[in-house]
C-alpha cells in the first residue's frame, strides 16, 4: 500500500517537472520577412482605429526575457538615454508614465523607432534591424510596466531612481487602445 | 606503426592548434612567466618526490605483511613499544608533509612577489577593456588626439615595461598570455594594474580566463611584441584617420557603412562612424584576425562575419546584415582599404 502511495508521488513530480520549460534564447533572427511595418508613412491619416498593426511575431520579444534584456542592453548602447533618460525623460518625453503621444502598443513603439518623431525622434529604419526595434520596443514597455513581471529586467546598471522594473505596479493605461498583457 | 604515429601527430595537432611558443605557459617569453615556469618546475619535482615516497612505501608496506591465510585469525596483544614507535612515525610524516606545504606556501609568495613589483620608470602604458567578447585597447595620452584606439591586437616594444591598466564593460573577464604572465581578472567598475614586459620578439596568443557568456571560448587576443621603431611606426600609423576611399568600389562601401546598421556601432575616425559599441575599424585592415582572433581577417572571412555573425558565434552583440550582395562587395573592399 505504502509502495502506492510513494510511485504516486513520484508519477506526480515528474508530471510537474515536464510541465517546466526552458525560455529559448532567438540567437538567429528569422530573416527580414514582411517589410509592411517599414514603409515609409506618408500621412498620419489612417482608416479605422488601429494606427499599426502588431504583426504576430513581436509577441516573441515580448514574452522573452532574454529579448527584453538585450533591448535594455541596445537602448543604452543606442543612446536612447541620451534624450529619454533611463525612463525619467529629459530632451525625450518619459516612457516609464502612462502617457504616450504616439501609442502604448508594441507596434507604436516599433513605428516611432523606425519612422521618427516631430520635433527630436530621428528615424531609425536602416540604421539598426527590424530584430532589435521589437527589442527595444519591449523593453520600454518593460519601463512602464506594460510586461509580465517574469520578463522584464529587474536589475539596471544604474542608480534606481525608481522600484525595479518588474516591481513597479501594474499600471492601468488611460485611453490607450488595447489591453495589456496581464500576468497571471 | 606509421599510421599510428600519424595518427598521434593529428591528434595532438587537434589538441595544440597553436604553436606552443605562442600560447604556451612552459614557454616563458617574459620575466614574469619566467617565475610562474620556475614555481611551476619547483612545486612539480616536489610533488613528484612526495608520490614516489608515497608508492615505494605503499609498496613496502604491502609486501612485508603479506601472510597466508591464517585460521583462525591470532588475537592481537597490546604492545606498548611498538604503538610508541608507530606514533613517531606518524608524527614525523606529518611534520615533514607541513613543512614540505609551507615551502610551497614561501615560494609562491616569493614568485607573487617577482612577478607584481616593478621597478622601471618608462613604461609602455596601455588601457584593456573587456566587452563581450572583444577587448578594446587604448593607449592613453594625455592629448585626446595622440591617443590609440584598437581591439583585439596589442602591439609592444621588446625589453619596455608595459604597465596594463585594468577595466571592463559589462561582466568579470580575465586577461591571460600563457608566455608573458599569469592571469589577470578585468572587473566592470573597477580598475588595477599590472606590468610585464617582453623579452623575445614575436606574437603571442591570449584567452579569456574568466567565463563570461555565450561566446567566451572565442574571446582571443595576440600580443604583438617587435623592436621601439616598428612600435613607434605603427603607433603612428594607427594615429592617422582613416584613408580616404580610392576606387569607385570603396567609395560606395564608405556609403553602404555610413547608411546601414554598422555606423551605430563602430568608430571609424576621419568618417561620421563615432559610436563606442564595437571596436574601433578605422585601420581594421592592418589588424591579422577579426571578430577577436576568431577568423583570419580575409575578404571571405569579413564578408560572412559582416552578413551572419550570429552563424560563426551564436549570442554575440553583433547583428546579422542582410545586405543586398553589390553592397556587401563594396563594404568589404572599404574595410580591406582601411590600413
Amino acid at each position: 500500500m505504502r509502495h502506492y502511495t510513494q510511485i504516486g508521488v513520484l508519477l506526480g513530480a515528474i508530471a510537474v517537472l515536464a510541465s517546466c520549460s526552458r525560455e529559448d534564447r532567438i540567437l538567429r533572427q528569422p530573416p527580414p520577412a514582411n517589410d509592411t511595418l517599414n514603409t515609409v508613412q506618408i500621412s498620419g491619416l489612417n482608416p479605422g482605429a488601429n494606427l499599426i498593426r502588431t504583426p504576430p511575431n513581436s509577441n516573441m520579444y515580448q514574452a522573452s526575457a532574454y529579448a527584453v534584456s538585450e533591448g535594455q542592453k541596445l537602448y543604452e548602447a543606442y543612446n536612447c538615454v541620451g534624450c529619454h533618460a533611463h525612463g525619467g525623460g529629459g530632451i525625450g518625453p518619459p516612457l516609464m508614465d502612462r502617457n504616450w503621444i504616439y501609442g502604448s502598443e508594441p507596434g507604436n513603439i516599433f513605428a516611432t523607432i523606425m519612422q521618427g518623431r516631430p520635433n527630436g525622434m530621428p528615424s531609425f529604419r536602416n540604421r539598426i534591424p527590424e530584430y532589435q526595434a521589437w527589442e527595444i520596443a519591449a523593453y520600454v514597455r518593460s519601463m512602464a510596466g506594460l510586461l509580465p513581471k517574469g520578463v522584464s529586467p529587474n536589475r539596471t546598471d544604474q542608480m534606481n531612481i525608481k522600484p525595479a522594473e518588474s516591481s513597479t505596479p501594474e499600471q492601468t493605461p488611460n485611453g490607450i487602445t488595447g489591453v495589456p498583457e496581464q500576468p497571471k | 606503426m606509421n599510421a599510428t604515429r600519424s595518427l598521434i601527430a593529428a591528434s595532438l595537432a587537434q589538441a595544440m592548434p597553436l604553436d606552443p611558443g605562442r600560447h604556451h605557459m612552459l614557454h616563458a617569453a617574459a620575466p614574469q612567466a619566467g617565475h610562474i615556469e620556475w614555481l611551476y618546475w619547483i612545486t612539480f619535482w616536489i610533488l613528484f618526490a612526495v608520490f614516489v615516497l608515497m608508492i615505494g612505501a605503499f609498496v613496502r608496506a604491502s609486501a612485508k605483511t603479506h601472510v597466508e591465510a591464517i585460521h583462525p585469525l591470532p588475537i592481537l596483544e597490546k604492545d606498548e613499544k611498538a604503538d610508541r614507535r608507530a606514533g613517531w612515525g606518524v608524527g614525523a610524516a606529518l611534520a615533514v608533509t607541513v613543512i614540505t606545504l609551507f615551502v610551497i606556501l614561501v615560494l609562491s609568495v616569493i614568485t607573487g612577489k617577482r612577478v607584481e613589483g616593478l621597478t622601471s620608470q618608462n613604461p609602455v602604458t596601455i588601457q584593456i577593456t573587456g566587452h563581450q567578447w572583444w577587448w578594446e585597447i587604448t593607449y592613453p595620452n594625455p592629448k585626446a588626439d595622440q591617443t590609440v584606439t584598437t581591439a583585439n591586437e596589442i602591439h609592444v616594444p621588446v625589453g619596455t615595461p608595459v604597465v596594463v591598466l585594468t577595466n571592463s564593460k559589462d561582466v568579470i573577464h580575465s586577461f591571460w598570455a600563457p608566455n608573458i604572465t599569469g592571469k589577470r581578472d578585468l572587473l566592470p567598475g573597477y580598475s588595477s594594474a599590472f606590468w610585464f614586459q617582453i623579452d623575445r620578439a614575436g606574437i603571442y596568443h591570449g584567452q579569456c580566463a574568466e567565463f563570461c557568456g555565450l561566446q567566451h571560448a572565442h574571446m582571443g587576443f595576440s600580443i604583438i611584441a617587435e623592436s621601439s621603431d616598428a612600435f613607434q611606426a605603427w603607433q603612428q600609423e594607427q594615429l592617422k584617420t582613416a584613408s580616404e576611399p580610392s576606387t569607385s568600389e570603396t567609395i560606395r562601401g564608405r556609403e553602404v557603412f555610413l547608411t546601414h546598421a554598422c555606423l551605430m556601432c563602430h568608430t571609424i575616425r576621419g568618417t561620421d562612424a563615432g559610436s563606442r559599441v564595437g571596436p574601433d575599424l578605422t585601420h581594421v585592415a592592418s589588424r591579422n584576425m577579426i571578430a577577436a582572433e576568431t577568423l583570419p581577417n580575409t575578404a571571405g572571412a569579413l564578408a560572412g562575419w559582416v552578413v551572419d555573425p550570429q552563424r560563426i558565434k551564436p549570442g554575440t552583440q553583433m547583428s546579422p546584415n542582410p545586405l543586398a550582395p553589390d553592397d556587401l562587395q563594396a563594404v568589404v573592399a572599404y574595410l580591406q582599404s582601411l590600413h
